[in-house]
């Protein structure tokens, strides 16, 4: 299976790291609610999507990183940049995903509220994966188009002479 | 003051939650899903269903499809400064913020008629 669960990255996590993410995240939430109610819903809604933990999120993940190749000796800062891009182009499928959520949230809120959760967050899951999955396909098809290309150039040619015999 | 108080609590679970999640999956990029999951939307909509009614929350879901899709455009950005530039994650995810506000409200304003 490709996708894994990996409890030891918990580890790598300090406790304030969490109280960190705990604490943006209530305030972006109250933030967002404070928006709505100054300048309206169709304003306060924007900030439904804002990336207000994700400043956290990634920052965290390139520390973590760092932390683990400085262990081996290594500086990591150039493994730490590339983890955090890894995680940034996953967060660009997520974001087809959130406006799939935003899209049958909107629908179907005013015929049945429990419905419109279960949907959008299904939705949200559902397309966000999808994305991932295509993405994934086409840069497996990619690389091995590209060692299929490298391969034929580094082949040897058959001897041109056994050729002219036959 | 109390209806702070909730949303601070019910968002802080949601995002801590998800956060936890995209923590222990690999590989990164799938975690990163999560990264963009709407854990705000689903503490703040369900608060707006309760104080509000289901209208306001329709609103209020229907622009945060500029939100998302400024989200989009953020996370290309956030990518780019990262691997072209070589910047660090904090300064690329708060310089790219102006992108997303930009294209937010620059969303809004076009489709919705005036942000």
């Amino acid at each position: 299976m490709l996708i894994r669960i990996s409890p030891s990255a918990l580890k790598d996590g300090k406790w304030h790291e969490y109280v960190i993410r705990f604490a943006l995240g209530g305030a972006a939430t109250v933030a967002t609610g404070l928006i709505a109610k100054a300048l309206g819903p169709a304003i306060g809604g924007l900030f439904l999507a804002l990336p207000a933990i994700f400043c956290a999120s990634v920052t965290l993940i390139e520390a973590h990183e760092i932390r683990r190749k400085r262990r081996q000796g290594l500086s990591g800062e150039r493994r730490g940049r590339e983890a955090a891009a890894l995680d940034t182009a996953g967060a660009v499928l997520g974001s087809f995903g959130m406006l799939a959520f935003a899209a049958v949230f909107s629908t179907l809120v005013q015929s049945s509220v429990a419905a419109a959760f279960v949907a959008a967050t299904t939705a949200w899951l559902v397309v966000s994966v999808t994305a991932w999955a295509i993405r994934r396909k086409l840069r497996v098809a990619a690389t091995t188009r590209k060692v299929a290309g490298r391969r034929d150039t580094s082949r040897p040619q058959p001897p041109l002479v056994s050729w002219r015999r036959r | 003051m109390t209806e702070s108080v909730i949303r601070f609590l019910i968002g802080g679970v949601i995002v801590s939650t998800f956060a936890i999640i995209g923590d222990v999956l690999r590989p990164k990029s799938f975690a990163g899903l999560f990264g963009a999951a709407p854990s705000v939307a689903l503490a703040t909509l369900g608060v707006a269903v309760v104080t509000h009614d289901a209208a306001y929350a329709a609103v209020q879901s229907h622009s945060m499809m500029f939100g998302a899709a400024a989200l989009c455009l953020y996370s290309m950005t956030v990518c780019r400064l990262l691997m072209r530039q070589h910047m660090r994650a904090l300064s690329a995810s708060l310089l790219a913020t102006a992108v997303w506000l930009v294209a937010a409200l620059g969303l809004q304003a076009v489709f919705s008629g005036g942000a």
